[in-house]
């Protein structure tokens, strides 16, 4: 049994229908994120595990027992709010208590659990200013002491880094997954920024117009996703439109306008339609003056895709290529720079063959 | 030439537009009234004396100042129709104030509470009693409390009370029609702070383990205080020097200070026991006033 499982839950506001038929079960201990665009219902089905929306269908049920319509202050659950929510007339100390104090704790063992949560969030010496005069930072480490400090099963986070600067937030992201792991609670994150999902989360559910489209480990996500929409969703990737032409052992030919015939090895399950999509990731695809050898990569069959480089972006680590078809299509091809003197780097204007193998490539229904 | 330029002069003249208004209409008129208070009563045109005349030199307006003294100021503390009159004014403002703001919360509440566009309409009703003169809306007061008015006769009429009962010329008239006109200055402050409140700290009180009531008292309630405080000194403030309601409503059995003074000026003539009283009540309402000007400081700055 899960900790926490959500059976078949519905919700609509008027004729909108925020989060259809959703069900999914979350292991205790996990740390799992909610992703999608914005509008997808992850807001609402994360607002429902905290009770602040009650569904219309469904059942959510957290260590085998239906919390869905338990008010939000009767739930072992805390969330962490998008823009923190603290209370701007309490202190850092009064904002971690509070929640403590409406448990009926005794007021020594309030002080206790609030002295180790200023030291969990590395807030030391702030426990008397008020939210007002703290930094963006600090104010979200206060956010996290405070939903922390009941020992909630589950730890509810509503887009917990949106309002910090790139820098922080990555820093961040590894504080928070270093203390899911040391404290063994549950966490649910709403994002809709995939690369956080993907460096925080052990698995992610991908959500869409209120369904879940998806649920993996952020590298299946990546290198299997189960649909088009989720293929261009999470990263960049390369679509060429076709049908299949032919059939055999787990390889598929298909026969595209843009790009020719591409050889490309079936997933499981296997597609059932005739008009499907390839999917190449740009870092996938690689470039080189002149075709490899067929030799090269033995057995594996090798798309090749002669064009033009139209344009080259360095973006430090990597460089990305947009070489234009005969078709007029436009591959992207991203290389990483792992030599600071790089004698192999393309100019735009160049003639070049991109070429990938069959099994880096996808095929998937339209 | 540059913007700079064109608009710095008029700016930094618009700036000194409110000072001018005040010295003009207050420090200036304060200083006249300062001025009487100091003086005697005397039957002549103006009615007091020493008159302060320019153009007869400087030793006859050394003489005229000589003759300023506090007198009246000791009258106003040995006579105590004037602390009687000063205390009942504040009783009744501070009573007054309470009501209004058992009152005026939950309305203001509930508006803050309404969907976005029921807001305007209920801001709409609560303004809506400012199209019509004050001093009509209270002759009206008057009609519908009389012996035979409105009330009278709805009382009789539903058997609750088997003879007209005494309304008008009560405290009970006074602070009805106080609290009726005071309402929208108590309302609008509160309704301003309540309705900028954050939903999600509710939310977050919710989460935390409070019940909604708790939250309330916990969350809502200290963040309105500057609502609250804002709502009070508005009316508390006008309340204090209040004349037209107490002098329609109210019985003539105690006066409160705007009756009291107005009685010496017109009725007794005395401008200089007037003014002292005047200024005496200015000195009284200071201290709110600054407590009032500390708060908006102070809101001012948490919304930064």
């Amino acid at each position: 049994m899960p900790l926490l499982r959500i059976e078949g839950v519905a919700k609509s506001f008027g004729n909108f229908r925020a989060v259809d038929q959703l069900s999914l079960d979350i292991r205790a201990g996990e740390f799992f994120a909610l992703l999608g665009p914005s509008g997808c219902g992850k807001t609402t089905l994360l607002r429902m595990l905290a009770g602040f929306e009650t569904p219309d269908e469904g059942r959510i049920l957290l260590g085998g027992s239906d919390i869905a319509q338990v008010l939000p202050h009767e739930r072992p659950v805390n969330m962490m709010f998008q823009n923190y929510a603290l209370f701007p007339h309490l202190s850092v100390r009064d904002n971690i208590a509070f929640g403590l104090k409406r448990a009926g704790m005794a007021r020594k063992d309030i002080a206790t659990r609030v002295a180790e949560m200023v030291a969990l969030v590395k807030l030391e010496g702030l426990e008397k200013r008020k939210p007002d005069q703290l930094s963006g930072g600090q104010r979200q480490r206060v956010a996290l002491a405070r939903s922390l400090a009941r020992r909630p099963q589950v730890l509810l986070l509503d887009e917990p880094l949106a309002a910090l600067d790139k820098k922080l937030r990555e820093s961040t992201q590894g504080e928070l997954m270093e203390l899911q792991r040391r404290l063994g609670t549950t966490f649910i994150i709403v994002t809709h920024d995939q690369e956080e999902a993907m460096t925080m989360a052990g698995r992610i559910g991908v959500m869409d117009a209120g369904r879940l489209v998806q649920v993996a480990t952020p590298r299946n996500l990546y290198e299997a996703p189960a649909s088009r929409w989720i293929a261009e969703f999470v990263g960049d990737i390369n679509l060429f439109n076709g049908q299949v032409a032919a059939r055999d052992h787990g390889r598929l030919t298909v026969s595209t306008k843009e790009a020719g015939t591409l050889a490309v090895s079936e997933l499981w399950p296997p597609v059932t339609k005739e008009v499907v999509s390839v999917a190449i990731r740009p870092e996938k695809v690689k470039l080189s003056r002149r075709a490899p050898a067929s030799d090269e990569a033995g057995s594996r069959a090798i798309n090749r895709l002669e064009g033009v480089v139209a344009d080259v972006n360095y973006l430090g680590g990597v460089t990305s290529y947009r070489v234009k078809l005969e078709t007029g299509a436009v591959v992207r091809a991203s290389m990483a720079n792992t030599a600071r003197l790089d004698v192999d780097a393309y100019l735009a204007g160049q003639r070049v063959v991109a070429w990938f193998t069959a099994d880096d490539c996808l095929v998937l229904e339209q | 030439m540059s913007a700079r330029r064109i608009f710095a002069r008029p700016a930094r003249h618009a700036a000194i537009a409110p000072y001018l208004w005040m010295v003009l209409f207050f420090l200036v008129p304060f200083g006249f009234v300062l001025k009487i208070s100091l003086s005697q009563t005397a039957i002549a045109q103006p009615p007091y004396t020493p008159v302060f005349d320019f153009t007869e030199g400087r030793t006859a307006l050394a003489a005229a100042f000589a003759q300023l003294s506090f007198d009246n100021f000791r009258l106003l503390l040995q006579d105590n129709l004037y602390i009687l009159s000063y205390l009942r004014s504040l009783v009744v403002a501070v009573t007054s104030t309470l009501i209004l703001l058992l009152i005026g919360y939950p309305i203001a509440y509930g508006m803050a509470r309404l969907p976005q566009r029921w807001q305007a309409v209920a801001m709409m009703l609560v303004i809506v009693p400012f199209w019509t003169s004050f001093l009509i809306r209270i002759y009206a007061w008057i009609n519908i409390l009389q012996h035979d008015g409105l009330l009278n006769q709805m009382l009789l009429a539903l058997h609750i009370v088997s003879a007209p009962v005494v309304w008008l010329s009560t405290d009970s008239a006074m602070y009805l029609g106080i609290v009726y006109s005071y309402l929208p200055f108590m309302i609008l402050p509160l309704y301003a702070t309540l309705s900028k409140m954050d939903a999600a700290l509710l939310e977050a009180a919710g989460d935390l383990g409070a019940s909604p009531l708790k939250a309330f008292w916990l969350v809502t309630f200290p963040l309105s205080l500057p609502g609250v405080g804002a709502g009070a000194l508005l009316c508390f403030i006008p309340i204090v020097g209040e004349f037209v309601i107490p002098d329609l409503l109210a019985g003539s059995n105690s006066l409160m200070i705007g009756q009291t003074l107005w009685l010496e000026f017109f009725t007794n003539k005395d401008w200089p026991v007037a003014s002292a009283a005047a200024v005496a009540l200015l000195l009284l309402l200071v201290p709110p006033l600054v407590l009032y000007d500390r708060l908006q400081r102070r809101q001012l700055e948490s919304n930064r």
